[in-house]
């Protein structure tokens, strides 16, 4: 990402200081949204998961792990229970609604844990410069090495396997890569005029940080999220697997870990949460690949 | 690749990964240090019963009597003796009981990588010279689902097929236990216990490359070099390996050295998976235990290796463009 040109604020721009042709981008953005099929595509499946996962409680009510029906029917079997069930009579459609409640949940508090140190590190890093850039580039590089399963695996371990301790783990381990991103991107904008006026204007730091720069780096921040998003998914759902879940919640990780003694007869039982996996993390990888092409026009000429 | 490019790389990479290996080191001992519990509770435990004296012995016969900073210390004085502790569960040395898997995790994960390397760069290649064309947009929507799944369900749906279904490949351990093959015999037995499990870790990888490399080769074409080259009157195929191949591998080998971490983590639960005894299942089990010495010693030497695998995509580079050397 070499922006030396003034980058065109393509979503909310900075208030007061660099609000140019606002209204003529908003219209280029929603062209943009309209012909990207993919976009379209994904926002689609992103909604119907969320949805599924918001009135999983109304849709399902009840206990997801509870017996309702006999073990090890195949899905389009009975009519009452279409997805079939589980070893021990539970009905894996409710399974799979809550399960994209777990899922979700993870995935959207662990990218805000990941943005907000990330953000942080990489904006005081990237506007201050010296010495307190060093430390905090080693301390990303650090962070970068340790590999990110292993490192949560250990924070989960430390703190006791809940969702939101498993979220944060997540999110802890995964910060560099925003940091690094939001570093490159206020050290490219930090030099620019409308962060000079701003400073001549009285503004304080950290307005100018927040409310001047921080905008104007978003297009690339808010693709990461994605990405971070649909990461975390894939990282909850193998720490799942390996028993390490919230004991609490049927995640589809869990319901994939419970399967895996049926491969050999019922392997529909691994098969469907694993395809409700990929179902969501491809919706999300499509959405942020739409975005970058949106917020960035000149990525359309790539495609 | 000149001896002195890379004395002269080393020179520069290797005293900054040294401040990089301290701080793993602290950080590590840190993180572990706040692990509700010790290793003397665990086998208090599992004795079923212990006094406040016994325990008091134990604690001391293990060092966890000392300061936390004192710990430290100690821990990195047997570090560059390379002592790392005895495994307070299993009795043995840490360092053996990692070396006694390591070659197994690393044969599972460098397989993985190299395979998502070359396939990753392949269709990353065959995209970029159909850009926009049916075979790129096919191979597209495939790798866009490879994507998105979790590499152990690919692994378990793979046993599905080709051991159950099919009866092709084992579906557990990394050779066939007992059988004593020799030469010819043992590769292809190690290699038919290998495959399942190195695709299942390599191909979200490999989707990776793929994009990376369309990229960048679509990037390098438009290059004046690619244009000078072809006024030469270089030949078409020389011109895409030797110019355009080779600047668009720079990316791919920045991106597939920091993924040597990610790989070992995916391992773990790829291993858990396939039954296959590497440093994985070590690591589940010392976490499960909580010992200590065997978790902190296999996360060092992940870390250890990603440094390394770091310092060795630097003297990639410097030969793949000679020019990264004067940054």
């Amino acid at each position: 990402m070499n922006a030396h040109s003034p980058r065109p604020s393509a979503t909310a721009a900075a208030p007061g200081v660099a609000p140019a042709r606002k209204k003529k981008t908003g219209s280029r953005a929603w062209r943009a949204v309209r012909h990207n099929l993919p976009f379209l595509i994904g926002a689609s499946i992103l909604l119907a998961v969320a949805l599924i996962a918001i009135c999983a409680g109304v849709l399902y009510p009840g206990d997801p792990r509870d017996m309702v029906t006999l073990p090890l029917s195949w899905p389009l079997t009975d009519n009452e229970y279409p997805l079939g069930s589980g070893s021990l009579g539970t009905d894996l459609a409710s399974g799979l609604a809550h399960g994209a409640q777990a899922s979700l949940l993870v995935g959207v508090s662990a990218a805000s844990v990941g943005l907000l140190i990330g953000i942080l590190v990489g904006a005081i890093g990237g506007y201050f410069g010296g010495i307190a850039d060093d430390i905090l580039v080693r301390i990303t590089e650090l962070f970068q090495t340790v590999p990110t399963f292993l490192l949560v695996i250990v924070l989960v371990a430390i703190s006791g396997p809940s969702l939101p301790i498993i979220a944060g783990a997540i999110g802890v381990a995964t910060w560099p890569t925003v940091a690094r991103l939001v570093r490159a991107e206020f050290r490219t904008l930090r030099s620019n005029d409308f962060v000079l006026a701003a400073r001549s204007l009285g503004y304080s730091t950290t307005r100018i940080i927040f409310g001047e720069i921080l905008p104007n780096a978003l297009p690339p921040i808010v693709v990461t999220t994605s990405v971070l998003a649909a990461n975390a998914i894939l990282t909850e759902a193998g720490l799942s697997f390996l028993g390490m879940g919230d004991p609490n919640l049927v995640s589809w990780g869990s319901m994939i870990a419970d399967g895996r003694s049926l491969l050999r007869t019922e392997w529909f039982v691994t098969a469907l949460p694993g395809a409700a996996i990929t179902l969501t993390v491809l919706s999300l990888n499509l959405v942020g690949d739409g975005l970058n092409d949106i917020l960035n026009p000149r990525s359309e000429s790539n495609r | 690749m000149a001896a002195g490019r890379v004395v002269k790389v080393l020179s520069k990479t290797l005293p900054q990964a040294v401040p990089t290996m301290l701080g793993i080191v602290v950080l590590n001992f840190l993180l572990l240090k706040m692990l509700p519990g010790d290793v003397a509770d665990t086998i208090a435990m599992e004795a079923g019963s212990a006094t406040a004296e016994s325990m008091a012995a134990l604690r001391e016969r293990l060092g966890l009597n000392l300061g936390l900073f004192d710990q430290v210390l100690v821990y990195l004085n047997n570090l560059i003796h390379l002592d790392l502790g005895k495994s307070a569960r299993l009795g043995a040395p840490v360092t053996t009981l990692i070396l006694g898997r390591l070659p197994d995790t690393l044969m599972l994960v460098l397989t993985a990588l190299g395979f998502a390397l070359v396939t990753g760069v392949l269709l990353g290649w065959i995209m970029s010279a159909f850009a926009g064309k049916w075979p790129d947009r096919l191979i597209s929507v495939v790798l866009i689902f490879v994507y998105a799944m979790p590499g152990f369900w690919l692994g378990l749906m793979a046993i599905v097929l080709f051991s159950v279904k099919l009866g092709w490949l084992p579906s557990n351990g990394s050779a066939s236990i007992g059988a004593n093959y020799q030469g010819w015999a043992y590769f292809i037995d190690r290699l038919r216990y290998l495959v399942m499990p190195a695709l299942a870790l390599s191909l979200f990888y490999a989707a990776i490359y793929a994009r990376l490399t369309r990229s960048a080769m679509l990037e390098v074409q438009q290059q004046d070099f690619m244009r000078t080259a072809a006024a030469k009157g270089l030949h078409p195929i020389v011109m895409q390996f030797r110019h355009a191949l080779r600047n668009a591998l720079i990316p791919v080998t920045t991106v597939a050295g920091m993924h040597l971490g990610n790989m070992l983590g995916g391992a773990m639960v790829i291993e858990t998976v396939f039954g296959w005894p590497g440093m994985g299942s070590l690591a589940l089990d010392s976490v499960i235990n909580r010992d200590f010495a065997v978790l902190l010693g296999i996360l060092l030497l992940s870390s250890l290796l990603v440094i390394l695998a770091n310092v060795i995509v630097d003297i990639l580079q410097s030969w793949l463009d000679p020019r990264i050397e004067l940054r």
